[in-house]
């Protein structure tokens, strides 16, 4: 759905992170948010009907982007600056008692 | 620990106010979501460069000095910070990186800007619909261009800022629907003589007629709908009797800013109601303070006025708060001297024209549209509630738990404002806005549990 201007063929990503354990290349100054977008099927599933939902507002005030980093649930993507070899899972639902 | 200011927003506004007020020598802190300075208009001002810092235009560029001297100002300055409870006196609670803390200040500035006005239509919560500033977050934060069939629905500024952006860098929109009334979007292009905050916008005229000429500037249509399975795959809209249909991948819509007040709210400040805009703000006196002592608000977040005004509301706040904290303090005189009110006026003068010109969408919401897109309400929900109850939205949120998720009626609020001032006949002014209540962010047990022992608070 977006793709960086940095992305040129040949060039390597600046780092990369795990979504939903896939390698997926990320930049620098991107958020989880942003790779949310870029990444197959890495959507939440709403907390009511779980339809799909992916990242709106960008700027912390939609809660479209709730998502499990390393292990902890519901963060908001568009406040976590992505980090080489993060783990980005999909978050179906509310977020479970022991995440 | 206690400071003599903290200031929430690390944006114009409250960059601006945080080196004044250390030029005073006032100890300041400043809380900030973001990971580094600038807020929304100047995000990843310190690390774009080349042609992304290019497309993004002078407007943007100028940020870079301000970071830079807000970085050197000698402010506490704490990124990734959410604040979620505010209390008089002033304590403020934190969390970052899973842990909460609380810290005292004298004097609180609330520098924390404004968010799009959401507008619920059928389809709007599929992926691949989002805000034209989401987009143009992600421009500056990666330099993230859509791909596909790129669709702009919406009115303002901001839409034809961001497609000069997106087309500086040799990105594509499909077509432009322009929400906006007689004159439309193009009346921008024509206040380049006197609107010196965005460049670029006979760039933009150029845009619109090519745009225009082949088809794909949409006007005077209705019934926009957002259609897919799973995600979004077509656009429907009726147009002169007709329904039409387009492929589109992406759909970035806009309809105007608002001011966020979740905190003055919460806080019981006197608000006001903006009758062009249909936005609360709270009330402000000349130096920003709101109706409780030792508040003040700078910046969008005490009405939509834009990034330079937002700089000398900062400014002129940080020169009431010296006064509040040292009586003795000449804010009068400095504010003179720096001439802020006179460049405050020039900055705000074109927002009156702006707000009449692009009023805010008034068409009523279709009975099947997800109004709470955090707890799955729809407006037929809402106005079978509100038929049946006093005019309050907290009846609603009651009854159908809207505004009770995650974004606490930051996407909802207004709409439900509005259908319920359509249920019972009168106008949105006199319906109130949803009772705000802490935490104002999400907060866990487990963070609250971290708090410990209190000896920092005062």
């Amino acid at each position: 759905m977006f793709k960086s201007v940095h992305e040129k063929p040949g060039k390597a990503s600046d780092m990369t992170v795990l979504v939903n354990g896939v390698e997926i290349g990320a930049w620098n100054g991107e958020t989880v948010a942003s790779v949310l977008l870029r990444a197959p099927g890495a959507g939440r599933g709403s907390t009511v009907s779980r339809t799909p939902r992916l990242p709106y507002c960008q700027m912390g005030v939609c809660f479209e982007c709730l998502v499990i980093v390393d292990g902890n649930a519901s963060m908001q993507g568009c406040l976590v600056p992505v980090a080489p070899g993060m783990r980005i899972e999909s978050q179906h639902g509310p977020r479970e008692i022991s995440k | 620990m206690k400071y003599d200011v903290v200031v929430i927003g690390a944006g114009p506004a409250g960059m601006s106010a945080a080196i004044r007020l250390r030029k005073n020598g006032s100890s300041v802190a400043v809380i900030d979501e973001q990971h580094a300075p600038g807020g929304q208009i100047w995000r990843g001002v310190e690390r774009n460069s080349g042609p992304v810092a290019e497309a993004l235009g002078t407007d943007y560029r100028k940020g870079a000095a301000l970071v830079q001297a807000f970085r050197a100002c000698g402010a506490d300055y704490m990124p990734e910070t959410q604040v979620w409870q505010i209390e008089e006196g002033w304590n403020l609670f934190l969390t970052s990186g899973g842990k909460a803390r609380r810290i005292g200040a004298r004097v609180v500035l609330l520098a924390n800007g404004a968010q799009e006005r959401p507008v619920p239509f059928p389809g709007w919560t599929l992926p691949g619909v989002m805000t034209v500033g989401a987009a143009q977050i992600l421009l500056k934060s990666g330099g993230m261009l859509p791909q596909g069939d790129v669709w702009i629905a919406g009115a303002g500024p901001l839409p034809l800022l961001y497609a000069i952006q997106l087309l500086g860098l040799e990105g594509r929109i499909a077509g432009f629907l322009d929400t906006s009334r007689k004159p439309g979007i193009a009346a921008l292009t024509k206040l380049s003589g006197a609107w010196r905050d965005i460049p670029g916008l006979l760039k933009g005229a150029r845009w619109l007629r090519d745009l225009r000429k082949s088809g794909k500037m949409v006007r005077g249509f209705h019934d926009l709908h957002a259609v897919g399975d799973g995600r979004l795959q077509y656009l429907e809209w009726q147009s002169a009797g007709e329904r039409r249909k387009v492929k589109a991948d992406v759909l970035l819509v806009h309809e105007g800013v608002v001011p966020r007040i979740h905190e003055t709210m919460a806080l019981g400040c006197a608000h006001e109601w903006n009758e062009l805009q249909n936005y609360f703000t709270p009330r402000l006196d000349g130096w920003g303070e709101t109706s409780k002592a030792g508040l003040f608000v700078a910046g969008d977040a005490g009405g939509i006025g834009g990034w330079l005004a937002a700089t000398l509301s900062g400014e002129i706040a940080g020169l009431g708060i010296a006064k509040h904290l040292d009586v003795s303090f000449d804010a009068e005189g400095e504010r003179h001297r720096a001439g802020l009110d006179k460049r405050l006026a020039s900055a705000r003068a074109l927002r009156p024209f702006l707000d009449a010109l692009y009023p805010p969408p008034t068409a009523s919401i279709a009975d099947e549209v997800i109004v709470c897109r955090c707890e799955e309400v729809t407006a037929a929900q809402i106005r079978s509630v509100a038929k049946v109850s006093a005019p309050d939205p907290n009846a609603v949120k009651a009854a159908t738990r809207c505004g009770m998720g995650p974004c606490q009626g930051r996407q909802c609020g207004y709409s439900v404002q509005a259908l319920v001032a359509e249920a019972h006949g009168i106008p949105p002014r006199d319906v109130s806005f949803f009772n705000i209540r802490p935490p104002l962010k999400p907060v866990t047990l487990g963070e609250i549990a971290t708090l410990g022992d209190l000896e920092d608070a005062s």
